[in-house]
């Protein structure tokens, strides 16, 4: 059952799913590195440190990450997830992936100086665009009435104040 | 016996106006967001988070109840109108489900599944108000010992659905345990993987946690593989049943809540497993088994009735252990910790208005869940109909939205990206959520118990050994070990009603490839290699 078929791509996917144990055995040492790394406590209460515990959860990490590598040795591959929207013929589609986490990065650094109003409004436009809308205005409008109706919503519903940003003293 | 006049007295709490209407409100947003496609009911939950912030304690809760018990039902909306189920636990709703949607009968489909969840539901909470009490006397007796031992058979038990990859249920559970052990360590504050970055010395917000896997990495792993035809939904006005769908439904309603309470209630359970026993059973019951495949009323009734029933149950662990068995509710726990209160044996003693609101709200959310849902159903299927690119920039809109407002720190944002392509990396790679999100709520809890119990044992490992604990860990073996007990077990003792549930399920996961890997293991064979028991 090598359910990676669906994938299209398993040759391809084999060799990335290395990469997967790869990364599971690299955390696993890092965090073993760094619970190694922790200076002794002052404070210490109980026989138990702070280090033991990721000291197995490290070394759990390791194990697998070498048992996933000798699973997919075996030709064991993961599958993909499904689901509603989903379809895994194919490859990955990574330029939608790229513009929605550069939508997902402007808001991020755009809602403090800018303000919610607009860094969402730009999230929301950006990733329906990424998403192959090309409706720039009705989606522009419906970006910004969630922006601006949100900010509302929380502001007087739940007491929290979103960065008004330039509109400050507008909003 | 005061479990009934302390339940009346949760409805006295629940009944006020406020509460009331945001029970109402809960069972409507929940039932919107999770009837949304790809929203199970575990991302609705933590979506709808922040909204509950600035609420009273109670209130909140009682909010929550009705999320969860309408966002399951969304869920199952979905799986019945599109085939193509958001969480493990509607597959099987799926299979016999959209096939009675797609001949016609998407209306009946739709009945026997609210009428049965509320059975299930009313039935399966009146069994919790009895039972959870009891677990909380006989918890409160449970040492720090049994408490680690039942956490790590809780990590175990979610690692090991059948039908999935180990390894990979291990590996997102290690993932989850790494998140969960960033920060100061509260016994010796000494920071742990921070790097020296401050946001993180705190540990990693939940919420951002839970928001980045769910919705952050579902909006951007379902970005790279978007289905860009046009998706069929069947048309569906208001549910109804006849005489005969009654009579073939009542029983697997019943049956369903007796086999899917005792599932959830165990801190071993979860949804899967009992649904598809469910099927499996009504299957064999049935008087028209021929029509299973095709589009049998039991097939959606027993699993619906179960999945109901076992997420009643799932909250005797977590409300008397604070041991969750579902995302949903692992999730769940999460948002009542954000409120300092740790669910466990003390809470129905400290908190006792606090509990039997949430409980009596339970009845009220499952009752509303009934009123709402037959007339509004034209309305929910609708909202399938919404466009992909506005429902997944939504999702990033608020996840986005939630996230900042949790803390007001452009960090988190950043955190939540990370925490999204880690979960993309996962439903790549076929690493199933679930170990990770529970691994990341319950492992500094496990540890805080482990600790305590070796404090008390002064560093003795044998303190973390005595009759209770035995019991559990040598259930936990048996789970671990159990791909090589049926090696070695001969035919004839297959048990092979679970067996069929097994082999169903892989069938299922083929077709679906749901959360769970299905890769590595299956039916035992001798000859297969490829076990990576």
């Amino acid at each position: 059952m090598t359910t990676a078929s669906s994938g299209g791509t398993t040759r391809e996917q084999g060799r990335s799913e290395y990469g997967v144990a790869l990364f599971l055995a690299a955390l696993g040492l890092l965090v073993i590195v760094q619970a190694l790394l922790i200076p002794e406590s002052r404070i210490v209460r109980g026989p138990v440190g702070p280090a033991a515990v990721p000291l197995v959860v490290g070394g759990l990490l390791v194990v697998v990450g070498i048992a996933l590598g000798v699973d997919v040795r075996r030709g064991g591959r993961g599958e993909p997830e499904g689901g509603e929207d989903v379809e895994l013929t194919g490859g990955s589609d990574w330029r939608t992936v790229g513009m929605l986490a550069a939508a997902f990065v402007a808001n991020a650094l755009l809602i403090e100086p800018l303000g919610w109003v607009f860094s969402g409004a730009i999230l929301f436009w950006g990733s329906a665009f990424a998403l192959g809308s090309r409706h720039y205005v009705r989606d522009a409008v419906i970006a910004f009435t969630l922006s601006i109706g949100s900010f509302y919503l929380f502001a007087l519903g739940l007491g929290i104040v979103l960065p008004p940003g330039v509109l400050r003293g507008i909003l | 016996m005061d479990s009934f006049g302390s339940l009346i007295d949760g409805f006295g709490t629940a009944l006020t106006p406020t509460n009331l209407a945001f029970a109402l409100l809960g069972v409507l947003l929940g039932t919107a967001i999770g009837v949304l496609p790809g929203i199970g009911p575990a991302m609705a939950v933590a979506l709808l988070l922040p909204l509950t912030r600035g609420l009273d304690v109670t209130t909140a809760l009682i909010m929550f109840a009705g999320i969860y018990y309408g966002g399951m039902y969304g869920g199952s909306t979905t799986s019945i109108l599109l085939n193509t189920p958001g969480e493990s636990a509607s597959v099987v709703t799926a299979i016999e489900g959209n096939k009675m949607a797609r001949s016609g009968r998407a209306a009946q489909a739709l009945a026997t599944a609210a009428i049965g969840s509320f059975v299930a539901g009313t039935i399966a909470t009146l069994l919790l108000a009895l039972v959870a009490p009891l677990v909380a006397d006989l918890a409160v007796e449970v040492s720090p010992a049994d408490m680690f031992a039942i956490m790590v058979l809780a990590f175990i038990a979610v690692t090991s659905v059948l039908g999935s990859s180990r390894v990979r249920g291990l590996a997102s559970l290690g993932l989850g345990l790494t998140i969960g052990l960033i920060g100061i360590d509260a016994t010796s504050g000494q920071q742990r993987l921070t790097f020296g970055i401050a946001e993180i010395a705190d540990g990693i917000d939940v919420v951002v946690a839970a928001v980045g896997l769910f919705a952050v990495g579902e909006a951007l792993w379902t970005a790279a593989h978007l289905r860009r035809r046009p998706v069929q939904v069947i048309p569906v006005g208001n549910p109804r049943m006849s005489r005969s769908d009654w009579r073939r439904s009542w029983k697997p309603w019943l049956r369903g809540t007796a086999i899917g309470f005792p599932f959830g209630a165990v801190p071993a359970g979860g949804a899967e497993v009992p649904t598809f026993l469910s099927y499996v059973t009504e299957k064999r019951l049935s008087k028209h088994p021929e029509e299973f495949g095709t589009g049998a009323i039991e097939g959606v009734a027993g699993p619906e009735a179960t999945n109901n029933a076992s997420a009643a149950g799932g909250l005797v662990p977590l409300l008397t252990l604070g041991i969750p068995v579902t995302a949903t509710a692992a999730v769940l726990l999460a948002a009542i910790e954000s409120y300092g209160i740790q669910p466990g044996p003390q809470l129905f003693e400290d908190e006792p208005e606090l509990v039997w609101g949430l409980i009596a709200s339970l009845f009220i959310g499952n009752a509303a869940l009934l009123v709402l849902n037959l007339p509004l159903a034209p309305l929910w299927a609708r909202l399938l109909r919404i466009p992909r690119t506005y429902l997944y920039a939504g999702i990033l809109f608020f996840a986005s939205l939630g996230a900042y407002a949790a803390n007001a720190n452009v960090f988190d944002l950043f955190l939540l990206l990370v925490i999204g392509a880690l979960g993309f990396m996962m439903r790549r790679y076929g690493l199933p959520l679930l170990p990770a999100i529970v691994g990341l709520i319950l492992g500094p809890f496990a540890e805080a118990e482990l600790r305590q119990a070796l404090q008390i044992s002064n560093g003795d490992l044998g303190g973390l050994i005595d009759p209770m604990s035995v019991v559990v860990y040598a259930i936990v073996a048996l789970v671990l070990l159990f791909p090589l007990v049926r090696r070695v077990l001969p035919a004839k003792a297959h048990v092979p009603v679970l067996d069929e549930a097994v082999h169903e399920l892989e069938e299922a996961h083929h077709h679906h490839g749901t959360t769970d890997a299905v890769s590595v293991e299956r039916r035992p064979s001798r000859e297969d290699p490829r076990d990576d028991g």
